[in-house]
């Protein structure tokens, strides 16, 4: 009995103490760092921007979960160049002793990030970058993606367009790495199922000079093509298809980068369009609604994919925050909690997989009056395979 | 290649190239008068066509809005010259070259802050939105044969204002004797100032013209840039007539690269002019 005492007594004093220490270290902690790697010059400014205003927009919301951690942002500019991208890392890691690096929109950079913060004591999400090679052969405890795989989204369009008795198709994208890996998931989906790529046209990077090669599309007449392009390029290569001619008489397919913060700049040659892609604007739920209404009010702008992928970013921080009752000292504890979270992000459901990157449901949709509208849910729940991944 | 889809990679080469010399000749004029070597030429083409989208928001006409970006143009090229240009006549290239390469980011700042990072769009003027049905497939936009002749229009004008012209005769004399044309009692740095402002309403007015063909994006002058230096090499620094014939030659090696030969296309232009510059060292057509 007195040995149960003391015990009681003792317990209830380091509770006590825990407790109050626990208060003493939210009231008083540092803030959490959050570095931000992103673009915000440049050709892709606007993705930049983006990001960032659905990261700090996520935070904002989220403060409450904090456990009364501030959160103090350190910003870079990357300028999509990849050469600056090590330095930059580094120095948010080393000098700045940042908790959390977000970013890099290019893919390029993603790697030069990756070299310096791999294993390192920091956590890496990816806001958008799709390398596959991220959450492939270079995957780490310590990295995770809050955006996709290239693979990810252009693999169910294979499915569509086989649905679409399209049997031989041209693919075309810029040659850089991107573009390669969206066009191999469009083809590993579409040869598996009997279809047959007849030409792939790889456009030197950033060349938007697309005339010759449509001409060249239009003398071999497919049942439909399939594309990667994104921002500036996309503009241009939409509305160059519909100038020589190409739309309305050999189906426009791509994933859904193409009319993604597009279609303004498009104008009608956009109409129609069917893309694939982990969001649409007018994706019917709650979270998505109440996401773009309150974006619209912040920001003065619609909305897009990479405004999305910054906010769920910004969710992930909060929910491990919360999860861990705001001590995220322990990075073991830190990426368990990261691991098991289920985003409720406005594209739905995110949950992550071993290699870290995000189970999500892909759309199939279609511009209609400027809009990217939902048609079908080609792959709900989809897992990048992760080849190379060893985690 | 069959015989119609030949012709067809032929009108687009000449239609790029067209399209280049338009940019490149202001630059060339430039270099060729005065000796500056501005590198901040493709933001002029950038200014020319974000200026053509702001005001065909504005007044919903695409003619009206071109005739108001040119003159716009034309009035930066003025201030430009007055107030930084002209400090530099008498440096040598290195501080032209850090003077314009300050200007680009300055314009490039301006841009983000006037008109933002997201991709604009200018829709190609109604009266022009037909198109020629070339084969069964493939249609040629009036637009882009539209820019095609005005591009070989302002060639014309330009050439006849070169050598049939009481300006153009002065340009000419510039370009050989500055010294000799100030002892004749002509006031050069008037002529100076005109000449450079003609030359940043070339670029600005090929990208107004280029604007409902392309996406009107940040960075958009350098990727032009580039291309541009090419054919003025090729033509030769300072001769219009080289950067017409270089322009040509540019654009449909490229665009015969890029169907033909596609695993080179992005070297193409710079083995062209790498092969032009061995046989003659100063561009074909150096003054």
């Amino acid at each position: 009995m007195e040995n149960y005492n003391k015990f009681m007594r003792t317990l209830l004093a380091g509770t006590v103490v825990a407790t109050l220490s626990a208060q003493a270290l939210a009231d008083n902690a540092e803030p959490i760092k959050v570095g931000v790697m992103l673009p915000f010059s440049g050709i892709y400014a606007a993705l930049g921007d983006a990001g960032r205003n659905g990261l700090k927009m996520a935070l904002k919301e989220h403060a409450g979960e904090l456990h009364g951690r501030q959160i103090e942002f350190i910003e870079m500019d990357t300028e999509a160049k990849p050469e600056r991208a090590p330095e930059i890392a580094s120095s948010l890691l080393n000098q700045h002793h940042a908790n959390f690096i977000i970013g890099p929109v290019h893919s390029g950079v993603a790697m030069g990030m990756i070299k310096v913060l791999k294993d390192q004591d920091t956590i890496m999400i990816i806001p958008n970058a799709g390398a596959n090679a991220a959450t492939g052969p270079l995957c780490a405890p310590n990295i995770f993606r809050t955006s996709f795989s290239m693979w990810q989204p252009s693999y169910p369009m294979g499915q569509v367009a086989l649905d679409s008795a399209y049997k031989r198709v041209v693919t075309m994208s810029w040659n850089y790495g991107a573009g390669r890996e969206s066009l191999e998931g469009f083809e590993e989906a579409f040869k598996a199922g009997g279809g047959e790529i007849i030409k792939q046209i790889m456009v030197p990077f950033p060349k938007t000079e697309f005339q010759s090669y449509l001409s060249e599309i239009g003398s071999i007449n497919p049942d439909a093509v399939f594309v990667f392009f994104a921002g500036g390029g996309a503009v241009k290569f939409v509305k160059d298809y519909d100038a020589l001619g190409l739309k309305g008489k050999i189906p426009l397919l791509g994933s859904g980068f193409l009319t993604e913060g597009t279609t303004s700049a498009q104008g009608p040659s956009a109409e129609g369009i069917r893309t694939t892609l982990h969001y649409a604007d007018g994706l019917d739920n709650e979270v998505n609604t109440k996401f773009r209404q309150n974006y619209q009010q912040m920001f003065g702008k619609e909305a897009d994919i990479y405004a999305v992928q910054g906010y769920d970013a910004g969710l992930l921080i909060a929910k491990a925050v919360d999860q861990l009752g705001g001590d995220i000292s322990d990075q073991a504890a830190l990426i368990q909690a990261m691991e098991s979270t289920t985003l409720l992000s406005p594209r739905g459901e995110v949950s992550f997989s071993k290699a870290h990157n995000p189970i999500q449901n892909i759309y199939l949709r279609e511009v209609v009056d400027g809009a990217n509208k939902v048609i079908d849910v080609p792959a709900a729940k989809l897992e990048d395979p992760a080849r190379g991944c060893k985690l | 290649m069959t015989t119609s889809l030949f012709f067809v990679q032929l009108i687009n080469g000449l239609q790029y190239g067209l399209l280049l010399f338009l940019i490149a000749s202001g630059l060339t004029l430039v270099f060729g008068v005065m000796g500056i070597l501005n590198l901040a030429h493709g933001s002029m083409y950038m200014v020319g066509a974000y200026l053509a989208w702001y005001f065909v928001q504005q007044t919903g006409s695409f003619t009206l809005s071109a005739v108001i970006s040119a003159i716009i143009a034309l009035l930066i090229g003025i201030v430009v010259e007055r107030t930084l240009i002209q400090r530099l006549y008498r440096r040598n290239h290195l501080d032209q070259v850090l003077l314009t390469i300050g200007m680009i980011f300055v314009f490039n700042a301006l841009q983000s802050i006037l008109w933002g990072n997201d991709p604009l769009g200018v829709q190609v003027p109604d009266a022009m939105s037909a198109a020629i049905p070339l084969t069964d497939v493939v249609e040629y936009p009036v637009y882009r044969l539209f820019v095609a002749l005005l591009c070989v229009a302002i060639a014309a004008i330009m050439y006849y204002m070169i050598n049939r012209t009481r300006l153009g005769m002065l340009i000419r004399a510039g370009e050989s004797n500055r010294e000799m044309v100030e002892c004749l009692g002509i006031d050069i740095s008037r002529l100076y100032t005109i000449v450079f402002a003609i030359g940043v309403m070339l670029a600005a007015v090929a990208g107004v013209i280029a604007a409902p063909m392309s996406s009107i994006v940040p960075g958009m002058g350098e990727h032009v840039l580039i291309a541009c230096f090419v054919v003025v090499v090729i033509g030769g620094m300072g001769s219009i007539k080289g950067a017409l014939i270089g322009a040509l030659l540019v654009g449909l090696v490229d665009t015969f690269a890029s169907v033909l030969l596609p695993q080179l296309s992005s070297m193409m232009i710079y083995i062209l002019m790498a092969f032009i510059l061995l046989i003659k060292p100063q561009g074909l057509f150096s003054s």
